[in-house]
């Protein structure tokens, strides 16, 4: 879309724009630039000097047990806690959808784990389940659950799904509220003329009519559990026990600033990008297609 | 209405109580630690209830922090934070609104190009490049620096895309009939676009404040010293391994001040966060 009447010259424009374009140049292009040159090359164990080796550090990477492990990890993490935030955000609009009184309290306190960091709702479930002082976690053992998340790998993923999950319903709830708000009620109120229940109601009309909403979310929250999640895993779990749940941010960043292996790091950040780019492409085909719907 | 009326009996109120304890139970939990004392809370399990002293570990916290962060004060990491949320939300909007602007009023040649420059920037979170852009900003000696800890986060396509969504909704009569009052591209973005932005200038700034807020990875990268931390961070520090001598009930009062300062922006800005945030997906 381009407007019919607008300015003439050039000077102010490229004055306007300088700022922006400085700081996507400086932080966006010149470190994307650095990372895909830094990973076609090999420094040696001094940093005295470079070496050009192609493919090779991506070779490396993908043929990396320990990467693919990570892939694994991440991949788990993210469709579980996508699934469940999703689910758990339909649930709670569907039935905020329907109630009258207190609505505003319910959606106002429902908006809350969106203000807060994903590094603190680590911090509030790791007070919930630490081993030894968690009130849940010695609840859970005076049940006879052998809960330590420290050594047992399920259940340092299922801790971390839980965290991540619990800040991204706020998010899943607002949208799905304001898809379920759009859908036109004399179309539910044919349907119940018709004499379909409330369960089929649902089914056939509100949820075909939520599913470009859904999709959408569901690509939002693969890139938050995928990308924002890292503070999260940095304070509940770091990454372990025995790496099962180092996901692959957090493997970027091990890789680089603690092993220093600059070169494997950096094809690491280059395949998260095709990620992300591969990602985003996905966001605007739907947004395309989302015009159909609506 | 007929739908709701049949069924608004019990059961989604059920629900909606056991969502809001489960999103509630943990933040109470904190709470609740924030007002009892260290021994309290080693003697697991706690009690639920909270005990007398609050403002005491609040005031502990603000005041001297803790033996792990070497007792810098968790008021300087407020400030700290405050200082990075707010650069950064209104550094976003002071760089994008004109921006957004020179795009949208303008036909000048690379116009394209540097749209989709601007815009190739949503793809690539913070945390896909970490090294390459802690690398630069070391080179600029941006270390331990308020502009180090801003500056990277304050290229913002998102927020240079609902600009320009908004822009191209302002109708040509007004762009004519300032011309005909003489009025130029300065005068028009003062007089009536900034104006007419108002709405949309809040609502950004909500999430964009709560973005900054939240900033985990950067900060931990780009700052070392103490004075630099910000609380989110800090959290992280008092907490280390997570042994017997982290002083649990002051981090739970971090955690709460933490927390504080995003949640009172969503509540009071209710309105204008819903609106930024479902808009600024679009």
């Amino acid at each position: 879309m381009e407007r019919r009447v607008v300015f003439s010259g050039w000077l102010f424009p490229a004055f306007l724009l300088m700022p922006q374009l400085a700081v996507t140049l400086v932080f966006f292009f010149w470190p994307a630039a650095q990372a895909i040159l830094q990973s076609m090359r090999r420094e040696d164990a001094f940093g005295l000097s470079t070496q050009f080796v192609a493919a090779e550090n991506f070779a490396a990477v993908l043929g990396d047990p320990f990467y693919l492990a990570s892939a694994e990890v991440t991949l788990l993490f993210s469709v579980a806690v996508a699934v469940l935030a999703l689910a758990a955000g339909l649930l709670l609009a569907v039935m905020a959808d329907r109630v009258v009184r207190g609505a505003a309290v319910y959606k106002t306190v429902l908006l809350l784990p969106y203000a807060v960091a994903p590094a603190i709702a680590g911090v509030l479930w790791l007070f919930l389940f630490n081993p030894s002082i968690g009130i849940v976690a010695v609840g859970l053992r005076r049940l006879g659950v052998d809960w330590n998340y420290l050594l047992d790998a399920d259940q340092a993923m299922l801790l971390v799904i839980l965290a991540a999950a619990w800040k991204q319903i706020s998010y899943n709830f607002l949208f799905f509220l304001a898809g379920l708000q759009s859908i036109p009620a004399s179309l539910l109120e044919a349907s119940a003329i018709d004499g379909a229940s409330p369960r089929r109601r649902f089914w056939t009309i509100v949820f075909p009519l939520l599913a470009p909403t859904s999709f959408f979310l569901l690509v939002v929250n693969i890139v938050y559990a995928f990308f924002d999640t890292f503070g999260i895993i940095h304070n509940v779990t770091q990454g372990g026990p025995a790496k099962a749940t180092e996901i692959l941010v957090y493997k970027v960043w091990y890789d680089g600033m603690v092993g220093l292996d600059l070169g494997s790091s950096a094809a690491q950040s280059v395949i998260l990008m095709a990620i992300v780019i591969g990602l985003t492409a996905i966001q605007f085909r739907f947004i395309e297609r989302r015009v159909h719907y609506a | 209405m007929m739908v709701t009326a049949r069924s608004s009996a019990w059961v989604p109120h059920a629900v909606l109580i056991t969502g809001l304890a489960l999103v509630l139970f943990p933040v109470y939990v904190a709470f609740v630690g924030s007002s009892l004392t260290a021994s309290d809370i080693l003697d697991a399990p706690m009690s639920l209830v909270p005990g007398p002293h609050l403002f005491e570990n609040f005031a502990r916290a603000l005041g001297a922090g803790t033996v792990k962060t070497s007792g810098e004060p968790v008021a300087a990491m407020l400030l700290n934070s405050l200082v990075m949320a707010l650069v950064i939300a209104a550094g976003k909007i002071l760089i994008s609104l004109p921006s957004a602007y020179a795009v949208v009023f303008f036909r000048f040649p690379l116009r394209r190009l540097c749209f989709w420059a601007i815009f190739v920037t949503l793809m690539l979170p913070v945390e896909v490049r970490i090294i390459p852009t802690y690398k630069i900003a070391a080179d600029l000696s941006l270390i331990d620096s308020y502009a180090g800890l801003t500056l990277p986060l304050v290229a913002s396509a998102t927020a240079t895309l609902l600009f320009r969504q908004f822009f191209l909704t302002i109708p040509d009569e007004l762009v004519e009939a300032a011309k005909i009052d003489g009025a130029g591209p300065w005068r028009f973005l003062i007089d009536t676009v900034i104006p007419l932005s108002r709405t949309n200038i809040a609502a950004l700034f909500v999430i964009l404040f709560i973005y900054g807020w939240n900033q985990y990875l950067w900060p931990l990268l780009v700052t070392n010293t103490p004075s630099m931390t910000t609380i989110v961070i800090g959290i992280r520090q008092m907490i280390g391994n997570g042994d017997t001598q982290t002083e649990w009930h002051i981090v739970m009062a971090t955690t709460l001040l933490a927390v504080l300062p995003p949640v009172l922006v969503v509540l009071l800005m209710q309105r204008w966060f819903v609106k930024g945030l479902v808009e600024a997906e679009k």
